[in-house]
């Protein structure tokens, strides 16, 4: 493989220079004026971040090939402008087994766009009751390091400190769907609120999500463990992971993209694009989440992209699936809310799109300082870029996607995993 | 026949005027003359029904399918007797109960019903804004028969079309709706109706049925909450109570069906305290009722019941809202004005 020149690009905020990557690792950074041979990709105007690392997506494949596939999901994750994605256990058969982690493990290679690390379920079938073979899960060629439930909360806080405990003995982390399933049931879709009493729609309360994640932190606290909460969507949660962290818990925390960005009237007309687990929130509660996400008490962002075939939302909305694409468009999000917002530097974009999530999911190879010896994975934006999402643009299988029609400010002009281009101006390269 | 057609002939303005509502889907649809239209249009069907022949042929050419995704004797036999005398042609069909990611989806579903050839979809749904989701779907009139606990706008035209027959204008007049707020499709769409037509409305149930956000949802809408019926029930006008599910008993909403009708059934007692305050004083359930439960038989049966009077109304505020849908609809012009023939 030749060797990748990037020339000029601002690297995360700390001024332009030039980048050259070979055999997969970056070998010099400032002014590089010979480098015969190489690639150029021209990065002037641009910004340059490590490759983005996503926490959380479903990429449907084993059981769902008709909504996303891993081929699918790793194209939409490239144009996204990600070197890593963390692909959910939720599939058919579950990821609970070191078998079937090793073959999500394979087809994200076989793939080749992002490196997608699989996450194991943290019960056998995802049914909450016996732990799954999180040990060899961990000493599969996969080396699972995160195991989530996610879809369901480990709701049983026997289970849930048993899988803290087991976890802790080769430094994994349990990421929490936190949704107590007492207060919050399978039919709850809506924030309850006012809105939701004015819709008749089953509601979905912050105390709901808010109450386990309190219980964990001090599960967390008492097994000397790791705990992570998935898709954190309400102030009260902001407030006690604060507080957990002030108490030196090892708790971390992600917000999705539209958690920071839509708002619970959106769900006003019924339209299913806009249900989502857990549900979009009021306006308080999204300033609170990107206040939270500036200042460090969340740490990642995390897409939950979540696929779904057409006829799976085109049923009355409180049957509809939840969930909704987010690979393609989370850059723009962040970039649009948080950067254009004043509430975080580009650095502050690696941080939570890069640095924060690889460390949590201990992928050794992302997450790493643009700097010699670094891997050659990186973003690079076009800060300034407007566009309009449209949703039949999308690489995706799925077409769920709240964004389209929107205008953002920001966009994600090439992605290189370890020196290969791999998608360029919302295409594959 | 041709004698009966003229007792509801639009009138050439009526006749010449576009359509100006495609759907009912939400009380909210209605502005206070379309309502006020629907309840005078209502009073005249209501005339036809005390005939010997009651058919009308305003619909004739038309049909209507009830697509009912949840049981209901009583509305779907309504919106059935409502066409029929209409003379539209209606046909019945029972939606199977949804199912989530498996089996055909609504819109699939719907979209078979309607490639038949459908002027109108009445449709009910135990899913909250399914009607709604519908509309956007079909080309087909759709009117909302209740969605889940979202709306049930015929039920508030006819709740307020009886209670004006019996206390003329609604303006100023105090209705305390008592019950399972939280599950009622029918309190969300007598709100808006009420409100509009200028009534003075008052929610009475225990905190826990009552639906989330209602406190601000009371201010901005601008009615009042109670949880003491005992405290309200003096000098109102109406008092509208509502079946409380069976199903909800055993979640934990009330202790027990004893303590509920000690505190918001209305008894004997009450019926007494309602009637000694304002001998006017009417009573409403949109049944079907729970005698015992939330309203003692001697409450149901009373002089100030309305109940059967609502039931009866029923079959003329439909009529009256499928004719201002599809009479008069520019799209088929073969078929328009069939009402002013005579």
């Amino acid at each position: 493989m030749p060797a990748l020149l990037v020339t000029g690009a601002d690297l995360a905020g700390a001024g332009a220079q030039d980048l050259l990557v070979e055999d997969g690792v970056i070998t010099e950074v400032g002014r590089i004026t010979s480098a015969r041979g190489a690639d150029v990709l021209d990065g002037e105007g641009l910004v340059a971040l490590p490759g983005l690392v996503d926490l959380h997506t479903h990429l449907r494949e084993p059981g769902r090939e008709d909504a996303e596939t891993i081929a699918s999901g790793s194209a939409a994750a490239a144009v996204g402008g990600f070197t890593a994605v963390l692909a959910m256990a939720n599939t058919t058969p579950v990821t609970d087994t070191a078998e079937a982690a090793e073959r999500v493990l394979d087809l994200g290679r076989a793939a080749g766009l992002v490196d997608v690390q699989p996450v194991g379920a943290v019960t056998k079938g995802l049914a909450g009751e016996e732990l799954a073979e999180l040990g060899l899960m961990r000493r599969s060629r996969a080396a699972v390091s995160v195991f989530s439930d996610d879809g369901h909360c480990v709701h049983d806080a026997r289970v849930m400190r048993r899988a803290l405990e087991y976890v802790r003995a080769f430094g994994g982390v349990v990421s929490q769907h936190a949704q107590d399933p007492r207060l919050a049931g399978r039919q709850a879709c809506a924030h309850e609120g006012e809105l939701s009493g004015r819709l008749g729609l089953p509601g979905w309360p912050a105390v709901a999500e808010e109450s386990i994640v309190a219980r964990d932190v001090m599960l967390a606290r008492h097994t000397n463990s790791r705990v992570h909460i998935a898709h954190v969507s309400t102030a009260g949660t902001v407030e006690v992971v604060r507080w957990a962290k002030a108490q030196g818990i090892a708790v971390t925390a992600e917000v999705t993209p539209h958690h920071l960005a839509l708002t619970t009237d959106l769900i006003a007309g019924y339209d299913p694009t806009f249900k989502v687990n857990p549900p979009l929130r009021p306006r308080e509660d999204v300033d609170a989440l990107r206040a939270a996400l500036a200042d460090g008490t969340i740490d990642a962002v995390a897409t939950d992209h979540a696929p779904h075939a057409r006829h799976d939302k085109e049923h009355a909305f409180v049957d509809a699936a939840f969930g909704m694409l987010g690979l393609e468009t989370a850059l723009s999000v962040v970039s649009d809310v948080m950067v254009r917002g004043g509430l975080l530097d580009w650095a502050g974009v690696a941080r939570v799109m890069s640095e924060a999530p690889a460390r949590i999911a201990g992928l050794r190879g992302h997450g790493r300082p643009l700097a010699v010896g670094s891997p050659g994975n990186l973003t690079l934006v076009d800060a300034s870029a407007q566009v309009t999402v449209n949703a039949a643009d999308s690489l995706s299988l799925s077409r769920n996607n709240p964004w389209h029609g929107r205008p953002l400010t920001g966009a994600v002009h090439a992605t290189v995993l370890r020196g290969r281009v791999t998608a360029q101006k919302g295409a594959l390269a | 026949m041709t004698t009966a057609t003229t007792a509801v002939a639009p009138t050439p303005e009526a006749a010449t005027r576009p359509r100006r509502r495609r759907h009912l889907l939400s009380s909210a649809d209605l502005s206070l003359p379309e309502i006020r239209e629907i309840l005078d249009t209502a009073a005249e069907m209501h005339e036809v029904q005390r005939r010997d022949v009651k058919k009308l042929p305003t619909l004739r050419g038309r049909t209507v399918v009830n697509l009912f995704f949840e049981d209901s004797t009583r509305t779907r036999s309504s919106f059935e007797i409502a066409g029929k005398w209409l003379s539209a042609d209606v046909i019945n069909v029972s939606g199977k109960g949804s199912s989530t990611s498996k089996g055909e989806s609504l819109r699939d579903t719907v979209l078979t019903v309607a490639a038949m050839g459908v002027d109108a979809l009445v449709i009910r749904h135990g899913a909250s804004g399914a009607a709604h989701q519908v509309s956007q779907w079909v080309d087909a009139h759709v009117v909302n028969a209740g969605d889940g606990m979202h709306e049930h706008p015929t039920q508030a035209l006819l709740d307020a079309y009886t209670m004006e027959r019996r206390l003329g204008s609604l303006e100023g007049r105090h209705v305390a709706i008592v019950g399972d707020l939280t599950h009622s499709r029918v309190v969300r769409s007598n709100l808006i109706t009420l409100g509009r037509l200028g009534a003075r409305v008052t929610l009475v149930a225990p905190p826990t049925l009552m639906p989330a956000g209602i406190g601000a949802w009371s201010q901005s809408d601008g009615f009042a909450l109670s949880h003491d019926l005992d405290e309200v029930l003096p000098g109102v006008d109406v008092v509208m109570m509502l079946r409380v599910q069976r199903e909800r008993m055993s979640g934990g909403f009330f202790p027990t069906p004893r303590e509920y009708t000690v505190g918001y059934g209305l008894t004997r007692d009450r019926l007494r305290t309602l009637v000694a305050a304002n001998p006017e004083a009417v009573i409403c359930h949109p049944g079907p009722m729970n005698r015992g439960l939330e309203i003692a038989a001697d409450a149901a049966d009373a002089a100030q019941s309305l109940i059967l009077e609502q039931v009866s109304a029923g079959v003329a505020v439909r009529m009256s809202v499928l004719y201002h849908l599809l009479a008069g609809s520019d799209e088929r012009p073969g078929h328009d004005h069939e009402g002013g023939e005579s």
